[in-house]
């Protein structure tokens, strides 16, 4: 059973980041998830001393507010004072992730968090920390929580997808049709955040990003079609959950580690397989040439 | 007060380890600086990003092969896999669809998951001395030794010295990639150069900041220093100061607390001089821009305020009392009063009795401006085929932008006009 619960819960992050990662790549902004998911960690510790639990509403907002002020470090530095932008990117969120490690440590007598889960968060732990609805066992509290995220994020994704995708591919004609880029950038953005934050306890601020960014890329490679890709991403990480659960068993290391490895896998296959057919058709074009010039 | 004693007694040695952290610290983060200030300039800060996330992996890797925290070993492995790191990068980017940007976040997570898989594995196996082995992800300056910090010198001395040997053919690739392919520097090699010695400084910096703030060290002080300076040997230097600063406070203040990392202390220190410098660097700093805005708007006042008195019949002297000059701008109350006291401190009028009277100084000066105004308007209608109608608003920015050369030039180019667009006589 634990099992279960744990690979269903990597499995429901993994959705939810291969739909927002989708949109993410095809913006060209992966790296400000990258950005917005180190820079969360502040508002979560402080929301974590200051509430005294593990409750979900005071640490969103603790994330929130946090994610806020990266993007408006990245603003400050990129626009008021003219540096470049992944200079800016990465100064302010390396600042506000070491705001949020030190922090950690000054809080460590009353902040049940520790560095390490900050970085690849806890997933074995999920199954302990249940929920019981009227005396009824209920299944892992963690599984409650993304479920409902991984619902907000889809229904959003459905409900707006036309002017998501617009806005994604010909941002110039969305605005001419008087649809605002920047709000759409925006709602993708309080996506990001909220699953981000919502994900940390079980994979950590370093790892969503490989949840964000590899099975999107991976059905990139193979697809032109969005909504295909879209499928097709959903597959690759829950697929890579599964493996990278069995992974972790069979090396006794982390399970969040072993689904990143596995993701990383799935690109690097995809991208070979990509290669060879691309040399296939070269070189069956030359053939077909060499034919014809016979 | 227990603080400051702490901090004094970090600074003046009184402990032997004191010294090895106190070195430790400022050669790694010197060389990262003067590093990161190549990488900054060829917009390239992210990759570091890359190279510090997929040290990782070689670490453990390292570990794994030798049994031991041997530091050269260490470095090796996280040398061979942050390169192949940043090759992979180039290489998914340029033989696929996939954007640069995913591809740096991909591969940065990728290896940094398969770190965290190697160390956890490493971890539960039960090998005794791993222990410490997880300081590498946010560093810990006190745990160096001094045969550390030998290592770190004669690597940091051989990139210092790559750096020399290279510093034109890197500084062209810095500034202007294709320019030095042109006129047939080796760009390929000097490429190899710069990322053979960042993976290096990062494969080192680990061990005082950690992986996951390493990046800061290679991207905030040469920010820092661009805050400053535009050339690039300073700005080289500027960088290795702040980030050798940096360092060395950074390891003072997590040395002085029990128990706290090095590696975010650092970070946060260069990210306050970053901080610092966006507020009164010399160049694009926010302080320096307000100051410039100002001034341009005095000067704007005042050269629009003395522009109400010009007279337009015997180019002579005016006189107005406060209300009719009111009348005659299109200014606030407050704004012209403002105006009309900065052009009494420059003696361009005189005030008796509540009336304004212009002085010799402030004749020639309304002149002059309408001068502009007029020579321009007459300009953009005679080049550019404007309607007399339209050549005001333009020429109402322009005139205060117009230097005694560019007006000497118009002169010319107009042939000394003596009639503006609106029959009106351009002042003499």
């Amino acid at each position: 059973m634990i099992d279960f619960w744990i690979i269903l819960t990597a499995s429901l992050v993994a959705t939810t980041t291969a739909i927002l990662g989708c949109f993410l790549i095809m913006r060209k902004m992966a790296m400000i998830g990258d950005a917005i998911s180190h820079a969360v960690l502040p508002g979560i510790v402080i929301a974590y001393y200051i509430s005294h639990s593990r409750a979900s509403f005071p640490i969103l907002i603790g994330a929130a507010a946090s994610g806020m002020v990266v993007t408006y470090l990245i603003q400050f530095f990129h626009q008021k004072v003219k540096l470049q932008q992944d200079a800016s990117i990465g100064i302010s969120y390396t600042f506000l992730f070491a705001i949020g490690i030190i922090l950690i440590s000054l809080f460590s007598g009353n902040v049940d968090l520790d560095q390490d889960c900050v970085l690849y968060g806890e997933i074995a732990y999920v199954p302990l920390d249940n929920l019981s609805i009227g005396g009824l066992y209920a299944g892992p509290r963690q599984v409650w929580i993304l479920g409902t995220t991984l619902i907000i994020i889809s229904t959003s994704v459905i409900v707006a997808y036309r002017k998501l995708v617009l806005t994604t591919f010909d941002p110039a004609f969305a605005s001419a049709m008087g649809i605002s880029v920047v709000l759409w950038q925006y709602y993708l953005m309080a996506g990001v955040s909220l699953t981000t934050v919502v994900s940390f306890e079980s994979v950590g601020a370093v790892l969503v990003i490989a949840f964000l960014s590899g099975p999107a890329a991976t059905a990139f490679l193979l697809t032109k079609d969005f909504k295909k890709m879209l499928y097709l991403a959903v597959g690759f990480g829950i697929s890579a959950s599964i493996l990278g659960y069995y992974t972790a068993v069979w090396l006794a290391g982390s399970i969040a580690g072993a689904i990143a490895t596995i993701i990383g896998l799935q690109f690097a296959i995809a991208f070979i397989y990509i290669q060879f057919l691309k040399k296939a058709r070269i070189s069956e074009t030359l053939e077909n040439k060499a034919l014809t010039e016979v | 007060m227990e603080f400051f004693t702490e901090i004094l007694s970090f600074f003046t040695f009184s402990e032997p380890n004191v010294k090895v952290v106190f070195w430790g610290s400022l050669i790694l983060c010197s060389i990262s600086g003067l590093v990161g200030t190549f990488t900054l300039l060829r917009k390239r800060s992210l990759i570091g990003d890359v190279i510090s996330h997929a040290v990782l992996p070689g670490i453990a890797l390292a570990f794994i092969i030798g049994q031991q925290k041997n530091p050269l070993y260490l470095i090796i492995g996280a040398t061979i896999t942050g390169w192949i790191s940043t090759y992979l990068v180039d290489y998914i980017t340029k033989h696929s669809k996939i954007k640069n940007d995913t591809a740096i976040a991909l591969i940065l997570s990728v290896f940094f998951g398969v770190g965290v898989l190697l160390l956890t594995h490493i971890q539960h196996s039960g090998n005794a001395s791993q222990s410490g082995l997880d300081q590498f992800i946010f560093g810990r300056a006190s745990a160096m030794n001094m045969s550390d910090v030998w290592l770190f010198s004669i690597v940091g001395t051989i990139i210092v010295i790559l750096i020399v040997i290279f510093f034109r053919g890197l500084s062209l690739l810095s500034f202007d990639e294709n320019y030095s392919q042109s006129i047939g520097f080796p760009n390929e090699l000097l490429k190899l150069v710069l990322s053979i010695t960042t993976v290096t400084t990062v494969a080192m910096g680990v061990q005082a900041v950690g992986v996951v703030l390493m990046s800061a060290l290679l991207i905030t002080p040469a920010a820092c220093a661009k805050f400053w300076t535009n050339k690039i040997i300073p700005m080289a230097i500027l960088a290795v100061v702040i980030s050798g600063a940096s360092g060395v406070l950074g390891s003072a203040i997590s040395y002085t607390y029990n128990g706290m990392p090095t590696g975010p202390w650092i970070v946060v220190v260069v990210s306050l001089f970053a901080f610092i410098s966006a507020f009164i660097g010399s160049k694009n700093g926010l302080l320096k821009k307000h100051l410039q805005r100002n001034k341009n708007n005095t000067k704007i006042l005042r050269e629009n305020t003395i522009k109400l008195f010009f007279n337009p019949t015997t180019l002579g002297e005016t006189r107005y009392n406060f209300e009719d000059i009111f009348a005659k701008s299109k200014m606030q109350r407050a704004t012209l009063k403002k105006g009309l006291n900065l052009l009494k401190s420059d003696k361009l009028i005189t005030v008796s009795n509540d009336i304004f009277t212009t002085t010799n100084l402030g004749i020639e000066e309304a002149k002059t401006i309408v001068r502009k105004h007029r020579l321009w308007e007459l300009y953009i209608s005679r080049f550019m085929h404007l309607q007399p109608d339209h050549v005001h608003d333009d020429a109402e920015g322009i005139e205060h932008v117009i230097t005694p050369e560019i007006e000497r030039e118009l002169e010319k180019e107009l042939d000394f006009p003596t009639k503006d667009p609106h029959d009106s006589d351009i002042p003499y």
